[in-house]
């Protein structure tokens, strides 16, 4: 049910009076990056409430090596190489799958998991690649996918999978000290998989406030006034305003199915660095459908981009706009970092959603703009 | 003899089963008297077509190369030739005369063929515009993807109508119509084709609304169809053109539920997506009510709304209004639309 927004508003302006310092939240799901640029939602905080982009973004995580792999795989020679629209475009060292699609590498923007198996059982003189990222999320597809082409006895198709796991990651940034937030915004989509229940271990080791929430304005403004009221009661709790949709105990099934396909693997994370717990491994007795055994491939060890601060941006240390190279040497043109990348990264958001599309604009937040 | 069911090579070198292709397949469906003439121009008499001819001819080229070559609501044929009438319409132009340029691969369905010539002719005929000359090339298979269409269009620009290099702060930005349809038809029917959707490109030639609207005489300063780049490229130019602050409405914005669920499923802003049959008017702000009613008496307009109007401010910043009460800048789409991961 839609709620009122000026009502919402007027909550979270009362629970955010309340506490006399700065507020900063962060959220970890590429789409609520993008709803709350694209539904105006920063305009509408009040002054002393921050909402910062944590690692939610798939491709931003995605590790410079990881995005060679795919662009070597891609390129070999009777490869059709299937992936996410969106991660054509991230940088590797060696160019990025756009540029690797205009020099003959058969590259094909996937909707379905299952379209890449139909496509390898019609095709059986090609190698079907499946370029598989993300989290919680898009996981089940990819193990379905699987599942799929064991049952069809595919020779022909693999994965290159380099999914994560959310939790490990959250608790990698509380452990590391070094991000300073009062709660999380937790995401709606990995939550319906999840189940709200994941994050009651932040709230338990952390006391750190979650909430889940859906990706209208009206659903972000209710969790982040959830979120306020409950450091201005100084009671962290975990609470779900997404209700009808995410369930405490998840999504059984989807979980179980990647339990079937995946076991826990440590991961590299661009800019968090090697991560344990926080990867998924294809288990061995599907072995023969994952890409890096079929093709003998190993992750080359990549360095970040120089000047490049993605890695401070999702984990909520520094704004987009703090980078250097933000708006100047890298704009979604001309991407450096994987958050310029997909239009879910932050410095993407920022700059598309108007916090830096011109000398007269850059550095400049929306709300100075519109006031 | 007739032509078989795939185009060859042949057909497009210049001999007799080029004009075997041309006179069984191309001519029939377009033909006219200037395009009988055959010779290697075709000629518009001026005096006839417009009594009140201006001195200003207007020319426009465009290419299609859309795949798949046919969706929902439309095919490359109608495009081809909405898109280059439209490109005159809004520039105040007349459109007197079509070149039509085919580039076809070898292999091509020669009944695809028969099939886009017959849509050419048809909104050539809505349009009211002849196809009054054109080539035809064909490429070995492989080379090209089925069917390229490149039109010319060539107009002239009654005395009075004039592109205004100004605008006024409260002039009203007027669109005819439901943004991204055409967009949406066209990537659903490539990229989920067994997925049945209502959704239907807007393709159509716009130069009747048009000049139903400038007869009147209201005071039209802009006119821009709102095509690859969507409503969000159109807005943040005219921002940019006009070094003013172009404030836009979303709620105002008509988008049909369809088609915003269709784009909330790829994760594709509708803003940014195609259109093929919608046109923004920059209006003075009297005029308003009178161009928008002018717009909802035409079948192309019917759901004609204000969305938006130049405000005071001097920064060249397109600003969205959102529905839920924030606020944002519209900026020019990349590139190619992506649909994003989840």
């Amino acid at each position: 049910m839609k709620q009122d927004v000026a009502q919402l508003r007027n909550r979270l302006r009362a629970a955010a009076a309340q506490v006399p310092h700065g507020l900063s939240f962060m959220e970890v799901c590429g789409t609520h990056t993008v709803a709350g640029f694209r539904t105006g939602l920063h305009a509408m905080l009040p002054a002393n409430v921050k909402l910062l982009s944590g690692p939610g973004c798939p491709v931003c995580v995605t590790a410079q090596g990881d995005i060679d792999l795919m662009v070597d795989v891609a390129l070999e020679a009777k490869v059709t190489f299937f992936t996410y629209g969106d991660m054509l475009k991230v940088p590797g060292t060696r160019g990025n799958l756009e540029l690797a699609r205009s020099r003959g590498a058969k590259i094909k923007v996937l909707y379905s998991t299952l379209d890449a198996v139909k496509y390898a059982q019609a095709n059986p003189a090609e190698q079907v690649v499946l370029g598989a990222v993300g989290f919680e999320t898009t996981t089940p597809a990819t193990a379905v996918a699987i599942l799929e082409a064991q049952k069809l006895d595919l020779a022909n198709f693999s994965v290159l999978a380099s999914h994560k796991v959310l939790l490990p990651a959250l608790r990698a940034l509380l452990d590391g000290g070094e991000v300073q937030v009062n709660g999380f915004l937790c995401p709606g989509h990995a939550s319906i998989i999840l189940g709200s229940n994941a994050f009651r271990p932040l709230v338990r080791d952390y006391g750190m406030p979650c909430v889940v929430a859906g990706f209208e304005a009206d659903q972000m403004l209710a969790g982040m006034a959830r979120l306020t009221e409950m450091v201005a009661d100084a009671l962290p709790e975990l609470d779900n305003v997404y209700p009808q949709v995410v369930k405490p105990e998840g999504n059984r099934v989807a979980q179980a199915i990647i339990a079937k396909v995946f076991e826990p693997a440590p991961a590299k994370w661009r800019a968090l660095g090697e991560i344990a717990g926080s990867g998924l491994r294809v288990r061995d007795a599907y072995a023969q459908f994952d890409a890096v055994r079929r093709f003998g491939l190993v992750a080359g060890d990549a360095p970040e981009p120089a000047g490049c601060r993605c890695g401070e941006v999702i984990t909520g240390r520094c704004t987009p706009a703090d980078c250097g190279l933000f708006g100047r040497k890298c704009t979604p043109l001309a991407p450096v970092g994987p958050c310029m990348v997909s239009s879910e990264g932050s410095c993407a958001a920022w700059f598309k959603y108007g916090r830096g599309s011109d000398n007269a604009t850059t550095r400049r937040s929306a709300k100075e703009m519109v006031a | 003899m007739t032509v078989p069911p795939t185009i060859l090579l042949g057909h497009g070198g210049g001999g007799q089963l080029m004009d075997q292709l041309l006179d069984e397949v191309v001519r029939p469906h377009i033909a006219n008297e200037i395009l009988g003439e055959g010779l290697d121009s075709g000629f518009v008499d001026l005096r006839s077509e417009v009594p009140d001819l201006g001195s200003r001819l207007a020319l426009t080229i465009d290419g299609y190369v859309v795949t798949p070559w046919k969706f929902p609501g439309g095919d490359i044929g109608r495009i081809a030739i909405s898109g280059t009438v439209n490109d005159l319409a809004v520039c105040g132009a007349k459109p007197l005369g079509i070149a039509l340029g085919l580039i076809l691969a070898e292999g091509f369905d020669t009944s695809a063929l028969k099939e886009i010539m017959a849509s050419i002719a048809a909104t050539a005929n809505e349009a009211g515009v002849k196809v009054i000359t054109g080539d035809t090339k064909v490429v070995g298979r492989g080379q090209a993807d089925g069917i390229y269409i490149t039109t010319a269009g060539v107009g002239v620009c009654p005395s009075d109508y004039k592109v205004a290099s100004t605008a006024d702060t409260g002039d009203v930005l007027i669109i005819n119509g439901h943004i991204a349809d055409h967009g949406m038809a066209v990537m659903l029917t490539r990229e989920m084709p067994h997925l049945k959707t209502p959704i239907k490109s807007d393709v159509a030639p716009l130069n009747g609304l048009i000049q139903h609207v400038l007869e009147s005489g209201a005071t039209v300063r802009f006119m821009r169809d709102a095509t690859r780049a969507g409503l969000s490229g159109l807005a943040a130019d005219l921002a940019h053109r006009y070094a003013r602050r172009v404030v836009l409405e979303e709620k105002a914005i008509p988008v049909r539920r369809e088609t915003r669920h269709a784009a909330e499923m790829l994760g594709l802003d509708v803003l940014d997506v195609a259109n093929e049959g919608k046109v923004v008017m920059v209006v003075a702000r009297d005029d308003a009510d009178r161009v928008l009613k002018l717009m909802r008496e035409h079948p192309l307009g019917e759901h004609a709304a204000i969305i938006g109007h130049l405000a005071e401010q001097q920064d060249g910043i397109c600003e969205l209004r959102t529905t839920s009460g924030g606020s944002r800048i519209v900026q020019k789409p990349y590139g190619e639309q992506l649909p994003r991961i989840c």
